[in-house]
C-alpha cells in the first residue's frame, strides 16, 4: 500500500489532509469524525518494494500502544485494522510544537533545555513504569501540549510484556542511529536506560546545535560510540553551566549502570540544577586527550553490556524517598525516629535516594535586623539543619538532597513538591502537642490526605 | 472462541477444579487436556472421570508419557518415585480407565491448532523442549500450525521471528499476549497439578481464537488438600511437599 488520496475510505474511515509521509507510513487526519479527540490515521506502507521491517513496526505500534494506559503523554489508540488485510491505526491527534522547532535553533538557552529536558524525562518515566520502552527517541518523536511532552511513534518500542517482535529481526539495529544507545548498537532492546541515552543525546543536541556522535553512515561508524566519549558541550559553546553538562554526559555513558537509574532522575536534577552535584563530567571543557582515549578503547574491548533492569509495574526503578523536617527542629527524639525509618527504607533499596525538605514561611513576613534573620541568612541555616539531619545517614552526595521551601502553606508546598518530583514516598513526624503543632496545624494530616504517594507518619516511641 | 489448555494434570484433581471454574468464569468454551493426566497425585479415577465428560462433549485429550506409562509402555526417563506412583495409579484403574488411556493420541491437528504433549517434531520421543532449537523443531514440524503443549512444567512462548529463528518469552500471568495468525508460535501452558517454578499455583493459558489473543494464569488451590491426599494414599512423601512448595 504506498500513498492513498485524500478522500479515499479505509474500513469506513475517511481521510482527511495528509499529515506526514515517512519512510515506514503515512499519516492523514481523519475527515467527518465528531467526537472528544481530535483523530489521525496512520495507514502503513506495505507491498512490493517497502521494508519488512514496516509491516513489524506497525504490528509493535499497535500493541505497546494499545497496552499503555490512557495518559497525557502518548497518543491514545482508538481503533486499528487488520494486520493481513486492511493494516491501520486510528490514534488520537497531538497537536503542538516539536522539538526538532527547537533544535532547529540551538544552542538554546540552559533554563529552557532544562524545562524541555525535564518534561521529556517525566514522560519517559511515564512510559518506563507501564514496562514500556521507547527506543527511537528523536527530535520529531517528541511534541509538547500544554507544557508536557507527548512521544509518538512507538514503532520501534518494546514493551517487557510482551514478545519482543523486533529482536534479532534485522542485521542492522532499528532505530535512529543518531540518538542510539552503544547497548542497542549491539542488539540489547530491554533497557529503559537506552532511552535516557538518547534524551542525553537530543539535550546535548539543544545544547551545542551539534549531535553526540555526528551522523553515523555505516555500522562501523555507529559502534564508535562505545569506545569514543562525545566532545563535553562546554568545550563548543562556552557558556554551557556545568550542571547542565553533568547531566548531559551522565545521561550519555556508555555503560547504562553509569547512567542514571530512572528517567525521573533526570527530571529532577533538570528541574532542580542547584541540586546537581557536579563531578569531572561536568566541569571538562576539551575534548579527551590521547591518553583518555586510548584508556576508552581499551576499557571498550572489554566492555559487556549491563543486564536488564527486571520488569517494574509498580514504580519507577529508583524510588525517591522525602522526608518532611520540621523547621526549627522538633524534638530529638522525633528526629531520631525519622531517622530510623529513613535508614530501614534505604536499606531495604540500595538505589533509593532521599530528599530532606522543610516549608518554612517566606522569609520578608519575619526578616529582622540581624545577618541570620536576612532571607538569605535563614534559608542557609534551614539548609544547615537539613544536611546535620542526613549526615548520619551517612550517604553519598548524589543520594542526598535538600530543599527549602518557602509557603504561607506548608503542606501544600509540601504535596506539590512530591508531585513534581515524582516522589514516591513520604516520610514525615507524627504531630505532637506543643509550639509547632499550634504553629502549623494539621500539615501532617493534609500531607496524608493529599499527597500522591505512600505516606509514612513516623512517631517516636513513648517513653512509658 | 475460548480454549482452555491444561497439561501435567497429574491426578491433581484440586488444581484441576480450580483451574476449569478459572477457565469457565472467564467464558471458555473449548477445553483441550495435552497429556500426563495422570501420575504423582492422589485422584487419578476422579481427574479421569472430569477429563472423560469433557472429552465427550468435544475436548480434544492427548496422552502423555505418564499415562503411556501407567499403559504399562515402558519409560526410562521417570524417576523412582515416578515410577512408584505410576504403579499405584495402575492398581487404581479399572478397565474402563484403561481403555480411555488406550484410545487417547498422540498428536491432534484442528486446522491451525496443534495439539501434543511434547515436540511436535517426534511426539513418541517425549522430547523436553528447553531450548530454542528444540522449540524451533516443533514449530517446523507443525508445518503453519500454532502448538500448544506441555511436558515441560514452566509457562513459556516460543515464536519464529521474520528470518525463521525460533526465540522465547517468558509470558506474565494474566496478561493478554497478542498471537497473530500471520506468526507461528508454540505455548507451553505450564503444569496444572504439579508446578515447579517455586510457586504451588496451578498453571493453564486461554487462548481467545476471534481475537487472537493467548493469557497465560496461575491460579491458586487448595495445595494442602492435594498434599494430605498424597501422604493418605502412602505415595511417596517428597511428591506431596512439592506441591506445598511449588518445587
Amino acid at each position: 500500500m504506498g500513498t492513498l488520496e485524500s478522500g479515499s475510505e479505509i474500513d469506513g474511515f475517511r481521510l482527511g489532509e495528509v499529515i506526514h509521509v515517512g519512510s515506514m507510513a503515512s499519516i492523514y487526519r481523519l475527515a467527518g469524525a465528531e467526537g472528544p479527540l481530535p483523530l489521525v490515521i496512520k495507514v502503513p506502507r506495505l507491498g512490493p518494494g517497502e521494508r519488512a521491517v514496516n509491516v513489524i513496526a506497525f504490528e509493535v505500534c499497535r500493541m505497546v500502544l494499545g497496552a499503555l494506559a490512557q495518559g497525557p503523554h502518548h497518543p491514545t489508540l482508538v481503533a486499528f485494522g487488520d494486520l493481513e488485510t486492511t493494516p491501520y491505526l486510528v490514534m488520537e491527534y497531538i497537536e503542538g510544537p516539536r522539538l526538532s522547532d527547537w533544535v532547529r535553533r540551538a544552542p538554546v538557552a540552559a533554563e529552557e533545555i532544562a524545562r524541555l529536558g525535564s518534561a521529556i524525562g517525566l514522560a519517559l518515566h511515564d512510559l518506563h513504569r507501564q514496562d514500556a520502552i521507547h527506543l527511537d527517541l528523536k527530535p520529531t518523536n517528541v511534541l509538547f501540549r500544554a507544557g508536557e511532552a507527548v512521544l509518538i511513534d512507538f514503532g520501534l518500542a518494546h514493551h517487557n510484556h510482551y514478545p519482543d517482535l523486533l529482536a534479532e529481526e534485522l542485521r542492522f539495529p532499528v532505530g535512529n542511529w543518531v540518538y542510539m544507545a552503544p547497548e542497542q548498537v549491539l542488539g540489547i532492546r530491554c533497557d529503559p536506560r537506552s532511552d535516557i541515552f538518547a534524551l542525553g543525546g537530543l539535550l546535548y543536541e539543544l545544547a551545542t546545535g551539534r549531535t553526540p556522535f555526528g551522523n553515523p553512515r555505516s555500522s562501523r561508524e555507529l559502534r564508535r560510540r562505545l569506545h569514543r566519549e562525545p566532545v563535553p558541550p562546554r568545550a563548543l559553546v562556552a557558556g554551557t553551566p556545568a550542571w547542565l553538562q553533568e547531566v548531559i554526559l551522565r545521561c550519555l555513558e556508555t555503560d547504562a549502570r553509569e547512567r542514571y537509574a530512572s528517567a525521573a532522575e533526570v527530571a529532577f536534577d533538570l528541574a532542580n540544577p542547584a541540586q546537581v552535584e557536579i563531578t569531572e563530567r561536568g566541569k571538562r571543557d576539551r575534548p579527551p586527550g590521547w591518553r583518555r582515549r586510548v584508556q576508552r578503547w581499551l576499557w571498550a574491548r572489554k566492555f559487556e553490556p549491563a543486564p536488564c533492569p527486571p520488569p517494574t509495574t509498580a514504580a519507577g526503578p529508583v524510588p525517591i524517598v522525602m522526608v518532611a523536617l520540621a523547621a526549627p527542629p522538633r524534638a530529638a527524639a522525633l528526629s531520631e525516629a525519622l531517622h530510623d525509618a529513613a535508614g530501614r527504607l534505604l536499606a531495604a533499596d540500595a538505589r533509593c535516594r532521599i530528599a530532606c525538605v522543610t516549608a518554612v514561611p517566606p522569609a520578608a513576613a519575619l526578616s529582622g535586623e540581624r545577618e541570620e534573620d536576612t532571607p538569605t541568612g535563614r534559608h542557609i541555616r534551614h539548609l544547615v539543619e537539613l544536611r546535620r539531619w542526613a549526615s548520619q545517614l551517612d550517604l553519598p552526595e548524589e543520594r542526598v538532597t535538600y530543599h527549602v521551601l518557602e509557603s504561607e502553606k506548608p503542606a501544600t508546598a509540601l504535596i506539590d513538591y512530591a508531585r513534581v518530583n515524582e516522589v514516591d514516598h513520604i516520610l514525615i513526624g507524627a504531630p505532637q502537642s506543643g509550639a509547632a503543632t499550634r504553629l502549623f496545624p494539621g500539615v501532617c494530616g493534609q500531607v496524608v490526605a493529599d499527597a500522591p504517594c505512600s505516606v509514612t507518619v513516623v512517631r517516636a516511641r513513648s517513653s512509658v | 472462541m475460548k480454549l482452555a489448555l491444561f497439561a501435567d494434570i497429574h491426578s491433581n484433581l484440586e488444581a484441576l477444579t480450580a483451574c476449569l471454574a478459572h477457565a469457565q468464569a472467564l467464558g471458555a468454551q473449548r477445553y483441550a487436556f495435552l497429556g500426563d493426566l495422570l501420575g504423582y497425585g492422589a485422584d487419578p479415577l476422579a481427574v479421569l472421570d472430569l477429563i472423560e465428560r469433557h472429552a465427550a462433549e468435544g475436548a480434544v485429550v492427548i496422552l502423555g508419557n505418564h499415562d503411556a506409562a501407567v499403559l504399562g509402555r515402558p519409560d526410562d526417563t521417570l524417576n523412582s518415585n515416578a515410577k512408584a506412583a505410576i504403579a499405584w495409579t495402575r492398581a487404581q484403574l479399572g478397565p474402563q480407565q484403561l481403555a480411555f488411556l488406550e484410545d487417547l493420541p498422540l498428536v491432534v491437528r484442528d486446522e491451525n491448532l496443534l495439539f501434543v504433549h511434547a515436540s511436535a517434531a517426534a511426539p513418541e520421543q517425549w522430547i523436553y523442549v528447553t531450548s530454542l532449537r528444540e522449540a524451533g523443531d516443533s514449530i517446523r514440524a507443525a508445518a503453519g500450525a500454532f502448538v500448544f503443549s506441555g511436558h515441560v512444567h514452566e509457562q513459556k512462548l516460543y515464536y519464529m521471528n521474520a528470518e525463521g529463528g525460533p526465540m522465547l518469552f517468558q509470558p506474565i500471568p494474566g496478561v493478554p499476549i497478542p498471537v497473530g495468525k500471520h506468526r507461528r508460535w508454540l505455548a507451553i501452558v505450564g503444569s496444572a497439578g504439579q508446578p515447579r517454578d517455586r510457586s504451588n499455583k496451578a498453571c493453564y493459558a486461554l487462548a481467545d481464537l476471534e481475537r487472537e489473543r493467548l493469557t497465560f494464569f496461575r491460579v491458586p488451590y487448595d495445595h494442602d488438600l492435594a498434599a494430605q491426599k498424597v501422604r493418605s494414599a502412602g505415595l511417596p512423601a517428597r511428591l506431596a511437599r512439592r506441591l506445598e512448595r511449588g518445587a
